[in-house]
């Protein structure tokens, strides 16, 4: 048996110990030197980030800072737009995702985006998910309904739809059409999941479980959140990016961001003594 | 030493909150200096305002735990503000019990003169540790209200002169009572009364040490070698 005072002395290693968390997280995606441009318009400046693997980062910023924009340039979503522009780098697995020839179907496969109103398609239940994995694979009945039901699970809709797969997905309430859109998002087994304002249509409980959902994905996957709410970002993320006016101001953990900000900007904006 | 808020009405709760400390505080400093002088001078009357006085310091701590609570819930603090938040209420407790000491002062002065058995000057003997506390209080409310860190840190290291004047009063009043054993009930409520404001110059420094948490954003109790080192740098700077 342990004398008390080496049981003392373990404990206390177990405290320092905790206190001294591994900082080496792996990358997923590495922004550094990131221009974006509407137009003539520069709407991110110089922007150099990364995001770590199976953490939640959390993008905040008053309205025009350019979290958004970032967000989008992440799935190159921008490309759908003429007129706007991306320079420097992202790396994902190593490879400039902003370069000419990136297979932008297939990027988006693997870093999925939710929008902030909810967008189900005007079809079934079962054929909103479905729709998604068929473009990327060729799987039988009985495997789309095993990946269905699997999403569906995920986005922690299944008990509320099972009994309505061929419902449309329109006939859903607000919360769980952004459900349904998490579950078609995570459907074809993304590496990460990009969420744009998720909850900012939805109700009190629709959020909680949205934000339930997101700590419970991040098992699985990477996530990036924009969110105007900042205790959402307090809440339910790991890092937090504040921006203004298209700069990043500061980067770095969750606590200690909304706790002892580093930067005179960020404690303004955080306490709202943003003018 | 920072700007507005959007909201008018948070800052005028914030603004409440603090300046409801500083009320708090001068109470609690005027009890200890009455409490001093009523066991210098002998003055029952006083003694019992002191008593008294109590009261109204405790009734303070829980409406101010009650304000801070009310912020929380309201307005979800962050950064300075919630180590503002998160200070006060501690503050608030070391000063209400910066009050019960200053009660206890009061009350051996009151007994120690009501048996009127005093064999040796026992005011001499914690006027210098009395003293040095008193500032110490002083400053460490002033450095709330300023949010003077550089000023907190010099008050910690002013604690380390009241232990060592407490342990001083002690050898001393040992060998009052060795020498005569009729001075034992006065020289134990001397030893006391000059224990009581040992213990109020650690709730001082513990007061002073939340200042740093506010101003920094730095947790610096229980890091003896921290603060060392940086009253040395300080010092010099």
């Amino acid at each position: 048996m342990m004398s008390p005072t080496a049981t003392l002395s373990t404990v206390s290693q177990n405290v320092n110990a905790a206190s001294s968390k591994p900082k080496t997280k792996t990358k997923t995606l590495e922004i550094s030197g990131l221009n974006f441009y509407y137009g003539k318009t520069q709407s991110l400046k110089n922007v150099s980030l990364d995001i770590h693997d199976k953490q939640v980062t959390a993008f905040i910023g008053p309205s025009g800072c350019g979290k958004s924009t970032l967000l989008r340039t992440l799935n190159r979503m921008y490309d759908l737009y003429p007129g706007q522009r991306a320079e420097g780098s992202i790396l994902y697995h190593g490879r400039n995702i902003l370069e000419p020839g990136v297979d932008v179907n297939m990027l988006r496969a693997k870093i999925g985006m939710v929008f902030q109103k909810p967008t189900p398609f005007p079809m079934s239940v079962y054929d909103n998910i479905a729709f998604g994995v068929r473009l990327y694979e060729n799987l039988s009945k009985g495997e789309m309904d095993e990946r269905v039901e699997w999403a569906l699970k995920k986005a922690a809709l299944w008990g509320e739809v099972k009994d309505k797969l061929n419902k449309s997905g329109l006939s859903l309430s607000g919360g769980q059409q952004q459900r349904l859109c998490i579950a078609r998002g995570v459907a074809v087994k993304p590496d990460v999941l990009l969420l744009d304002e998720p909850t900012s249509a939805l109700d009190p409980i629709s959020t909680a479980k949205i934000e339930e959902l997101i700590s419970e994905l991040k098992q699985d996957y990477t996530i990036t959140i924009v969110t105007h709410n900042m205790q959402q970002a307090a809440r339910c993320s790991d890092y937090t990016a504040y921006m203004y006016l298209g700069e990043l101001v500061e980067f770095g953990e969750t606590d200690q961001l909304f706790i002892n900000p580093a930067k005179k900007e960020t404690q303004d904006y955080i306490t709202g003594r943003f003018g | 030493m920072v700007g507005e808020h959007s909201s008018k009405q948070y800052d005028q709760e914030l603004e409440g909150i603090r300046s409801k400390v500083l009320l708090m505080g001068g109470m609690v400093e005027t009890q200890f200096d009455e409490a001093i002088e009523a066991f210098r001078v002998g003055n029952a009357q006083q003694a019992d305002k002191v008593i008294t006085d109590d009261h109204a310091v405790n009734q303070l701590e829980v409406q101010l735990d009650d304000a801070c609570s009310h912020l929380i819930v309201r307005r979800q603090p962050t950064a300075n503000d919630l180590r503002t938040v998160m200070a006060t209420i501690k503050v608030i407790t070391d000063l209400e019990r910066v009050g019960d000491e200053a009660t206890k002062i009061a009350r051996t002065a009151k007994s120690l003169h009501e048996r009127g058995m005093i064999g040796f000057n026992h005011y001499d003997i914690v006027r210098t540790i009395s003293r040095t506390s008193a500032d110490m209080l002083h400053d460490a409310l002033d450095a709330f209200a300023r949010l003077d860190g550089k000023a907190a840190m010099q008050i910690i290291a002013q604690d380390d002169e009241v232990d060592h004047e407490f342990r001083s009063i002690m050898r001393n009043m040992i060998t009052f009572m060795m020498e005569d054993p009729r001075t034992i009930s006065s020289a134990l409520d001397t030893l006391w009364v000059a224990k009581a404001i040992e213990r109020i110059g650690d709730h001082t420094k513990n007061i002073a040490e939340y200042v740093i948490y506010v101003v920094e954003g730095r947790d610096i109790r229980h890091t003896k070698p921290v603060i060392e080192r940086d009253v040395a740098e300080r010092g010099e700077g």
